[in-house]
C-alpha cells in the first residue's frame, strides 16, 4: 500500500512540477488518440449511416463483421499494420513504422468498427414511422440525413466516448507499431508497461493515475456535451 | 417550437465545436509527426557545430536488458549530442532484434547471443560485427532455496537440482539472449524442462524477475537487470561466476548493401561510437555510484576468448 501512496504522491509531484517528459508523453497520448478518434468518426459515421439505411444482399453478414470488429484485439491490429509498414512490406517506402503516425493509423483501425457499429445501431433505433413522416414532409435527402443524425446525437456521442476510450487505453498496438521510442512515440500506456518492467513501480503508478485522469476528464467533457440541456 | 429548435442548434454548435477542437489537436499531430519522420523532435537542442545528417533517424534494435538497466539512457544522449543522429530504440528480446536485422527492419543491432549473431554475420545480413562489453548471468531464486542449489559451482547442476525437486523455474520463453543461454544450460545436463514447475513468462527480463519473485521461483537473469531491480525483489543470487555464465554483447550494422533502406551512415556512426573510448568509459562507470559495482565491463578491441580472464 505504501507503494501506491508513493506512486500517487509522485503523480501529483510530476503534474505540479510539470515534468517535461511526462508532459510530452501525456500531450502525445491526447493528440494521437484524439486524432485517431476523429478519423474513426469521419470513416465511421457515414459508413454506419449507410449500413443502417440501405438494404442489400449480405448486409447482415457485413453488420456481423463490423460488430466483431468492435472487439478487434489491439495486438491483432498492431501486428497486421506492422507487417504492412515494414520496410519490406507494401507500405515500407512511407517510413511510417515507429512513428506517432503509425500509432494513429492503428488506433483509427481499432476505433472505426466501434463507431460504425454504434452509429448504425443508433440510426436503426430511430422510429421508422418518424422516418417515413420526414420523407413525406418533402425533406431533401440531405435534410433527411441531417435529421437522422440529430435524432441519434446521444448515441453518436456515446460512440465517440467508446471509440476514444478504446484507443487511449490500448497498449498492444501502440507498442508494436510505435516502438515506445523515448521522446518521440512513447505514450502513457507503453510508458507504464516499460516502467513496470524496469521495476519503477512508483513511476508506473503515477503514469497510470495520469492516464485515468486524462481519460476521465475527456469523457467528462464529452458527457457534459451529451447531457447539455 | 422555435425555442426548442434554438436549443437543438445550440447543442449542435457544441458538438461541432468539440469536433473542431479534436481536429485542431489532430492537425497538430499530423504536421508535427510528418516533420518528425524526417527529423525526430529535439534536433533543435543540439549545439550548432554539429551538422544534422541528411537522414538522421537510426533504428536500434536491442535487448530489453540494455534499456531496463538504464544504460541506454546514458549512452544515447551522448551519441545524439556528438553526431546529430536521432536513435529510435526498439527494446525487444534478442531473438526479435536479430529477426529485425535479418529482414532489414532495423539499422543497427546491440544484442547478446553470440551463437545466433554468428548466423547473421555468416549470411551477410550483418556487417561490422564488434565486441562491446560483457557482464554475466546469475541464477537467482527465493531466499528459502527449496532446491538446495545455493553455492553450487555449476549452473547446470543447480538447474538439475531445481528440476529434481520440482521447484518453480520461471523461464523467459521469448527466444531472447537470456532464454537462449538458459536453454543451452539445460542441454548440458540433458534435461528437457517441462511440467508444472517449469513456467514461461514470455516477457522481458524485468517483468520475468517480478513474476519469479511473486511466485518464489528460480530464474536466470543478467546481473545488470537483477541489480537494478533488486530493491523490489524477494530473490537472491544462487549460482554465479562460472565461465558458461558470461553474457557478451556485440554491436553490428545491418548490411546496407543487402537492404538498401538501411541508414548506412547512421548505423556505422552508432557502431563506431559504441567501441569508442568515450562510450566505453561510460559503460565501465555505469552503475558504480548506485550499486557499488559496475553493471557492464567494456571490452572493445578484445577477442571473445580474452573475456572473463
Amino acid at each position: 500500500m505504501e507503494l501506491v501512496l508513493e506512486g500517487l504522491r509522485k503523480a501529483i509531484y510530476m503534474l505540479i512540477t510539470g515534468d517535461p517528459e511526462v508532459f510530452r508523453i501525456t500531450l502525445l497520448t491526447l493528440q494521437v488518440s484524439g486524432t485517431a478518434t476523429l478519423i474513426s468518426l469521419l470513416i465511421g459515421i457515414p459508413l454506419g449511416t449507410l449500413l443502417a439505411l440501405t438494404r442489400f444482399p449480405g448486409q447482415r453478414l457485413l453488420l456481423s463483421l463490423v460488430n466483431t470488429g468492435m472487439g478487434l484485439p489491439p495486438v491483432v491490429a498492431g501486428l497486421w499494420i506492422s507487417i504492412f509498414l515494414w520496410r519490406s512490406g507494401p507500405l515500407g517506402s512511407l517510413n511510417l513504422l515507429y512513428t506517432p503516425t503509425a500509432i494513429i493509423i492503428a488506433q483509427a483501425v481499432i476505433a472505426s468498427p466501434i463507431v460504425i457499429g454504434l452509429t448504425s445501431a443508433a440510426i436503426q433505433q430511430i422510429n421508422p414511422k418518424l422516418r417515413l413522416q420526414i420523407k413525406a414532409l418533402g425533406a431533401t435527402r440531405l435534410q433527411y440525413l441531417w435529421f437522422l443524425l440529430k435524432e441519434a446525437r446521444f448515441s453518436l456521442l456515446a460512440a465517440v466516448i467508446a471509440g476514444f476510450g478504446a484507443v487511449v487505453s490500448e497498449v498492444g498496438a501502440s507498442m508494436m507499431v510505435g516502438g515506445n521510442v523515448k521522446g518521440y512515440s512513447r505514450v502513457l500506456t507503453t510508458a507504464t508497461v516499460m516502467e513496470v518492467s524496469k521495476g519503477n513501480f512508483d513511476v508506473a503508478i503515477a503514469l497510470s493515475a495520469i492516464l485515468v485522469l486524462l481519460t476521465y476528464l475527456t469523457t467528462l467533457w464529452l458527457t457534459l456535451l451529451q447531457q447539455k440541456r | 417550437m422555435i425555442k426548442g429548435r434554438r436549443i437543438i442548434m445550440k447543442k449542435w454548435f457544441l458538438v461541432l465545436s468539440s469536433i473542431f477542437v479534436l481536429l485542431i489537436a489532430g492537425c497538430g499531430t499530423t504536421t508535427s509527426s510528418n516533420s518528425d519522420s524526417q527529423a525526430p523532435s529535439g534536433t533543435g537542442e543540439q549545439p550548432s557545430q554539429v551538422q544534422t545528417p541528411a537522414n538522421p533517424s537510426v533504428i536500434l534494435a536491442t535487448t530489453t536488458s540494455t534499456q531496463d538497466s538504464g544504460l541506454l539512457d546514458e549512452l544515447i544522449p551522448e551519441f545524439e549530442k556528438a553526431t546529430g543522429y536521432k536513435i529510435k530504440t526498439i527494446a525487444v528480446g534478442t531473438g526479435q532484434a536479430l529477426a529485425m536485422g535479418e529482414k532489414g527492419e532495423a539499422d543497427v543491432l546491440l544484442t547478446h547471443a553470440p551463437a545466433s549473431e554468428k548466423k547473421l554475420v555468416d549470411s551477410q545480413a550483418a556487417v561490422n560485427y564488434q565486441l562491446v562489453m560483457h557482464n554475466d548471468f546469475v541464477l537467482v531464486g527465493p531466499p528459502s532455496d527449496p532446491a538446495k542449489a545455493k553455492g553450487m559451482k555449476s549452473p547446470s547442476e543447480a538447474l538439475k537440482a531445481i528440476s529434481d525437486s520440482q521447484s518453480i523455474f520461471m523461464s523467459r520463453g521469448d527466444d531472447s539472449g537470456t532464454h537462449k543461454k538458459e536453454k543451452s544450460l539445460w542441454e548440458k545436463v540433458n534435461i528437457k524442462p517441462e511440467g508444472k514447475w517449469y513456467q514461461e513468462s514470455g516477457s522481458g527480463m524485468g517483468q520475468t524477475l517480478n513474476i519469479a519473485s511473486e511466485k518464489a521461483g528460480y530464474t536466470l537473469t543478467d546481473r545488470a537487470t537483477f541489480l537494478s531491480l533488486k530493491k523490489n525483489l524477494q530473490l537472491e543470487i544462487v549460482v554465479e561466476g562460472e565461465k558458461s555464465l558470461l553474457n557478451i554483447y556485440h554491436v553490428m550494422q545491418v548490411n546496407p548493401d543487402k537492404f538498401p533502406k538501411v541508414n548506412a551512415d547512421g548505423s556505422k556512426a552508432f557502431a563506431d561510437f559504441m567501441i569508442d573510448s568515450k562510450a566505453q568509459t561510460i559503460i565501465g562507470e555505469f552503475g558504480k555510484d548506485k550499486f557499488g559495482q559496475p553493471l557492464f565491463f567494456p571490452d572493445a578491441g578484445k577477442s571473445e576468448d580474452q573475456i572473463g580472464k
